[in-house]
């Protein structure tokens, strides 16, 4: 069942140079920015020679390119980062590495992780694993796209808004997004810091769990980190009570969506667990505060690419306002500048109070409201995504429309609750299909246990 | 099959100004520019135009959000619950040293980030 026990006891210099290999069969996909091959295969000869020791000695892994990592630039995929060489890792890498484990390259993204499907990088969209004219999904769209290829056992990922469940749906594999502040964010590019969290993909549940394990954690780097609670527990509860949002299994979702979530709904029965229909009408709105708290937050955050202390900075200018101007507005993408001009209007003065304000108030709501559910049901599940990976440029054109297929991941982040999407088989043209999981704040090990138990069923 | 989820949510939830965007919320192009001053990015006239449009369409969708009743609500600013997390006031260097910052800049010069003229 486990890829990443395939990996462990070998030469990590072939693990490593089969990784690479794979990597430079499947260019076509563009999953990858950049290798990191050279100092991959220094870890590697390090961990054969046993100065590298652990629990993921001599597994490659990818990152996604918001992670700071040495041996190859941390772009973002944007042109303002793309020369740019990280002068730390992350903890998260860093952890891994601390068991052995070796990164051999960076993943493709929506540029600062802003989208729904990688085609806003700025270097290129990554192609779906299984389709190549659709779309990989995003922003972590080359995290899952290497790890759906088995180019290498687990990918790292970003999920602010839907960023590691919905690539994972679109190509056939589990992505995790845990609780909020399990996993610390030092050294990953920043976007909406009251729901950005880091987090998996694997092609089954346990590896999932190995790297959250290893991942998480209380980290002093990061204010925002959870004292330690994550551990991962052998069996799931029996006998789980489980909601299935109503608002999400309407005729307007895809039919082989409804389909296959209601096949899973069948295997959960069949395993002893009750589920019920509930109800959760706030969904309604949580995009709309999404797209409000979010543009917020990532406004402020990315002040801070000026052009001045490190990135891009435009040529020929005569004044420093002219100097961030022009540095912004060649190292930005279109949904970058949008983003942030949103954010600009909604906590500019004479606003705050109906939007931002309003936004963060209808968050309560829809935390009381899954507190109120949480209260009977262990778990709360439905479809990841609406429909089935689209096609490439289908939705490009229309902002808004590529914001909704974020409307069933938008939820668990705005209430930082943990949630995973786990394969729940295919449409009948072969696309993947993602159900997803929900549980209460810190229940993570539970709510992964439940899922695992579920693949053995 | 379908994959195209316009459809979907017009089932769903029947937003306002969905489709057919027939009362946007109206943001001039004065304030675009404005707006792009605030955000400190210079556009060009096309980047403009196009922002005037989304920026309108966008701000009219998340404009449901004043249907919600929140009178007496506390806002959700943060989801740890966590206050003051304190640590000894000692200075780290976090193992980053000051060469291979300042080796980051577009332009230094002795050990200092050169930029144009401020004034």
């Amino acid at each position: 069942m486990s890829k990443i026990a395939d990996f462990i006891g070998k030469s990590a210099r072939q693990n490593v140079v089969d990784a690479l290999k794979r990597a430079k069969e499947n260019e076509q996909y563009h999953a990858l920015l950049n290798l990191t091959e050279e100092r991959a295969l220094e870890r590697a000869d390090a961990v054969d020679r046993g100065e590298i020791t652990g629990r993921l000695a001599g597994v490659p892994f990818v990152v996604k390119d918001n992670f700071l990592a040495y041996g190859a630039p941390t772009t973002a995929a944007s042109k303002i980062l793309e020369n740019f060489n990280a002068p730390l890792q992350a903890t998260a890498v860093e952890k891994l590495e601390a068991e052995g484990a070796i990164c051999i390259g960076k993943a493709n993204l929506d540029a600062f992780a802003h989208g729904g499907s990688t085609e806003n990088s700025a270097f290129g969209p990554s192609l779906n694993a299984y389709d190549k004219t659709r779309v990989a999904g995003g922003s972590s769209g080359g995290s899952a796209v290497v790890t759906a290829l088995d180019i290498v056992p687990f990918a790292l990922g970003s999920d602010t808004g839907g960023s590691i469940r919905e690539p994972a749906s679109f190509n056939g594999v589990v992505g995790i997004k845990p609780t909020y502040g399990t996993v610390s964010r030092y050294g990953v590019v920043a976007m909406a810091s009251s729901t950005d969290v880091i987090g998996s993909f694997t092609t089954n549940v346990a590896d999932g769990e190995l790297v959250m394990d290893i991942i998480a954690g209380l980290d002093r780097k990061d204010m925002t980190t959870l004292p330690d609670f994550f551990k991962p527990i052998d069996t799931a509860k029996k006998g789980q009570k489980i909601g299935l949002i109503k608002e999400f299994m309407t005729d307007g979702v895809d039919d082989e969506v409804l389909a296959r979530t209601n096949e899973y709904v069948e295997k959960l029965r069949a395993a002893g667990h009750t589920v019920e229909e509930v109800s959760l009408p706030i969904v309604a709105h949580t995009l709309a505060m999404y797209y409000i708290i979010v543009p917020a937050e990532l406004s402020s955050n990315l002040a801070r690419y000026d052009g001045i202390r490190y990135g891009h900075r435009a040529e020929g200018v005569k004044t420093l306002a002219e100097l961030y101007g022009r540095s912004r507005d060649e190292g930005f993408v279109t949904e970058n500048k949008r983003r942030i001009m949103i954010g600009s209007y909604v906590l500019s003065s004479g606003f705050f109070d109906a939007y931002y304000l309003q936004a963060q108030k209808a968050r309560t709501l829809l935390i009381n409201d899954l507190n109120k559910l949480f209260e009977t049901y262990d778990v709360l599940m439905g479809p990841t995504v609406p429909t089935p990976a689209f096609k490439l440029g289908e939705n490009t054109g229309d902002p808004i429309k590529m914001y909704l297929a974020d409307i069933m991941t938008v939820p668990a982040s705005l209430a930082g609750i943990p949630a995973l999407s786990v394969p729940a088989g295919k449409s009948a043209s072969g696309l993947p299909i993602g159900v997803q999981l929900m549980a209460p704040r810190r229940s993570d090990a539970q709510l992964f246990a439940l899922a695992r138990s579920m693949e053995e069923a | 099959m379908r994959t195209n989820i316009a459809p979907y949510l017009g089932a769903m939830f029947s937003f306002r100004g969905w489709g057919i965007i027939d009362y946007m919320t109206q943001i001039s192009r004065d304030d675009v520019q404005h707006l792009a001053q605030l955000s400190a990015l210079q556009l060009s006239d096309d980047e403009i135009d196009n922002m005037q449009t989304d920026i309108g369409n966008i701000l009219e969708y998340v404009n449901q959000l004043s249907e919600l009743d929140t009178s007496g609500v506390e806002p959700t600013y943060q989801l740890t619950d966590l206050e003051n997390v304190w640590r000894a006031d000692v200075v780290d260097d976090y193992g980053i040293n000051r060469d291979d910052l300042i080796a980051l800049a577009p332009d230094s010069d002795k050990n200092q980030i050169k930029v144009p003229k401020v004034l």
